[in-house]
């Protein structure tokens, strides 16, 4: 599904290197997990792949399904499949969190060259998904994540994520900001979205979130690498001892 | 205070131009309009009023010409709605394009024959209005349209009409220069929606004086044309009873200069004058909003909200004030100035002022000038909206705040839909 090689990025303003070789393969429907140290690159890593501007690309490639995408503007990315959910969802005042994904939905869709959602068909889909996320009718009219609290900025994030059915996801520190109930209930969105054709990379820095969403793999970034890759038990390994132990491993 | 040699000359050579109309009440007020503005000269770039706009344009002797633009591709505004039509071209009333002048519960008049007849209500409106807004800023370009507009309609109002009215400025000759003067007064309990659209001539001098009498409510909404290198001055002076309401909407798309003045008097407890502007503008681009509310009653509420959409060395200007007078108790003043600027060129200027002599009021004003934001255009462009869309989605989400001061939402979607065209045609 989505193959990292050799991925070399570093800031465009700075001569700062933040990337050093990342190498990953997520395999269709695999859950990955990324834990790591502040200033790492795990968030870095998070961005250049969803294109965000002021990264440079120095080498290395990272494909979606074969297709590069670090040539792509991020709406072809989007349309190509791929989703972040945000650390820190930005507000928009003005426009209405219907609106909003709306808009998402069908652009989305024309780009694939497939027909509109009818507003009816869209009304009904937006409504029952946003009940399982305990999101009301009101923070749907509301302009996008203005006046949300950090967990409805979460679960806000989720809802994008289901509406818009993205092949692979990447959640970046989803559980920062969240109390154990809201992680609960975030967690079982993104649970009931995982199946066999979706892919999964979660980027955090507590177990705690993995023990709702169980990966397959967890990899350990240090310094711009993925210094060491491992099962559901390299988390719990982090979580008892810290990274010292695997830095000094991995120099 | 002897007014400057070079005001006073300004004037000379601009009457040379105008032909005066006297006779009846209405040649009455107009001499006592010409009066009023022969004391003031016409306006100077040295004026504390007239420091981001230069008044050269709108002071010469003739109006520059201007080439004529159709706009085939959209249709005219408000084209979908049901209302009353009543066309002038080149500023001159067009009997052949417009509806008869019947609906129930308003009386409707000619300015060009009411000077013949004895209309009270109106003798009673045309230019007092004007001369009240005189003080303490002088406007001396409505004190000349007071002296020689020579068309315009003279509305009464005194129930509710079942549709809007709708004033439709053609202009069809590069060189015309037109001056409209139109008086509403709305009687106790009466509510009424006029709209206003259409470039009208190379040069535009309007006046509109409006009374709101006691439990009225009056509407405005305009659209002035676009993509046209037109000058215009416009002066909308208001009077607001007790418990009534004003409530007016601009939209501007280009234009070589416009400076639209708002006088407006909240003079009974318990009303609501509300005045917005939407503002687009690309190159060849000058928009001043200059706005004067006053509070002289308790408990009233009044808003200014105006947002402009600037490119290429467009420039927007606001300057709103709000006078809260004494015994103004609980007023609730509300003023916010907003630009957004789509690239480095462009200019906004900003003068916001109160002065209030009243204890117990709440009053606010904000001005904000700033580029489209990166963040929230990554963050739709990441759900898949393309770059385009995503800028005029929030190009359009700036200007919402301002747009949802029209009521009407048949109204209020046209002015949208404009403005998505408008940005659909002027993308970087």
């Amino acid at each position: 599904m989505l193959e990292i090689n050799n991925l070399h990025v570093k800031l465009e303003e700075e001569d700062k290197v933040i990337l050093r070789g990342v190498n990953l393969s997520i395999g269709a429907g695999e859950v990955h997990a990324i834990m790591g140290p502040n200033g790492s690159g795990k968030s870095t890593l998070s961005y250049v792949l969803s294109g965000r501007d002021g990264y440079e690309v120095t080498e290395g490639s990272a494909t979606l399904d074969g297709e590069e995408l670090l040539e792509m503007e991020p709406e072809a990315r989007a349309a190509a499949g791929l989703f972040l959910a945000f650390q820190y969802p930005v507000e928009i005042p003005g426009v209405g969190n219907m609106t909003f994904l709306r808009t998402a939905v069908n652009a989305q869709r024309k780009t694939r060259g497939e027909p509109e959602i009818s507003a009816g068909d869209f009304l009904k889909l937006v409504r029952e998904k946003a009940k399982t996320l305990k999101i009301d009718a009101d923070m749907l009219k509301r302009p996008v994540n203005v006046g949300f609290s950090g967990g409805e900025k979460k679960r806000n994030e989720i809802l994008q994520m289901a509406m818009l059915e993205p092949k692979m996801c990447i959640l970046d520190e989803t559980d920062s900001g969240l109390d154990v109930d809201a992680m609960k209930l975030v967690s079982e969105g993104v649970n009931a979205l995982r199946g066999a054709g979706r892919s999964f990379l979660v980027i955090t820095h507590y177990q705690r979130l993995l023990d709702h969403i169980k990966p397959d793999f967890v990899h350990i970034m240090a310094a711009g690498r993925i210094i060491k890759t491992g099962g559901p038990e390299l988390a719990l390994e982090v979580e008892n001892n810290g990274y010292a132990d695997l830095l000094a491993e991995g120099v | 205070m002897a007014v400057l040699q070079s005001k006073q000359d300004a004037l000379q050579a601009r009457l040379s131009g105008l032909q005066f109309a006297p006779g009846g009440w209405l040649g009455a007020a107009r001499s006592e309009a010409l009066r009023r503005v022969t004391a003031m000269g016409l306006p100077g770039k040295r004026d504390e009023y007239w420091r981001y706009s230069d008044p050269t344009g709108l002071n010469a002797t003739d109006a520059t010409p201007v080439d004529l633009f159709d706009p085939l591709d959209e249709p005219a505004p408000f084209s979908g709605v049901d209302r009353l039509k009543i066309v002038f071209v080149d500023g001159v009333f067009d009997a052949s394009q417009s509806d008869a002048l019947a609906l129930e519960g308003v009386q409707i008049e000619h300015l060009a024959e009411a000077g013949r007849a004895d209309i009270h209500w109106a003798s009673a409106l045309y230019g007092v209005l004007e001369t009240r807004g005189q003080s303490p800023v002088q406007r001396p370009l409505a004190a000349l349209n007071s002296a020689f507009a020579a068309q315009g309609v003279l509305i009464r109002v005194t129930a509710t009409p079942s549709k809007p009215i709708s004033l439709i400025y053609q202009h069809k000759t590069a060189t015309s220069d037109a001056m409209l003067h139109h008086c509403v007064k709305v009687e106790s309990g009466a509510e009424v929606t006029i709209l206003e659209n259409g470039a009208a001539a190379a040069r535009l001098s309007h006046v509109m004086e409006v009374d709101v009498a006691d439990g009225a409510r009056f509407h405005h909404i305009r659209a002035q044309g676009r993509a046209h290198l037109r000058q215009a001055i416009t002066h909308l002076f208001a009077r607001i009873g007790r418990n009534a309401a004003f409530k007016s909407f601009t939209l501007t798309a280009n234009g070589h200069l416009t400076r639209n003045e708002a006088v407006l008097e909240l003079l009974g407890a318990d009303s609501v004058a509300h005045v917005a502007g939407a503002a687009l503008g690309d190159g060849d681009f000058h928009h001043d909003d200059t706005v004067f509310i006053t509070h002289a009653a308790e408990r009233c509420e009044s808003r200014q909200v105006f947002k402009k959409v600037l490119k290429n060395g467009a420039v927007g200007v606001f300057q709103g004030k709000i006078l809260v007078k004494q015994g103004a108790q609980k007023t609730d003043g509300y003023q916010i100035s907003q630009a957004l600027m789509l690239d480095d060129d462009s200019q906004f200027l900003a003068k916001p002022e109160l002065e209030i002599y009243a204890d117990d009021v709440k009053c606010s004003h904000g001005s904000t000038s700033g580029a489209i934001d990166e963040t929230a255009l990554f963050y739709l462009r990441s759900r898949g909206v393309p770059l385009r869309a995503a800028q005029s989605l929030l190009v359009l989400a700036f200007l919402a705040e301002a747009i949802a001061e029209i009521e009407d939402e048949e109204i209020s979607d046209d002015i949208r839909q404009r403005l998505q065209s408008w940005l659909a045609r002027h993308e970087h």
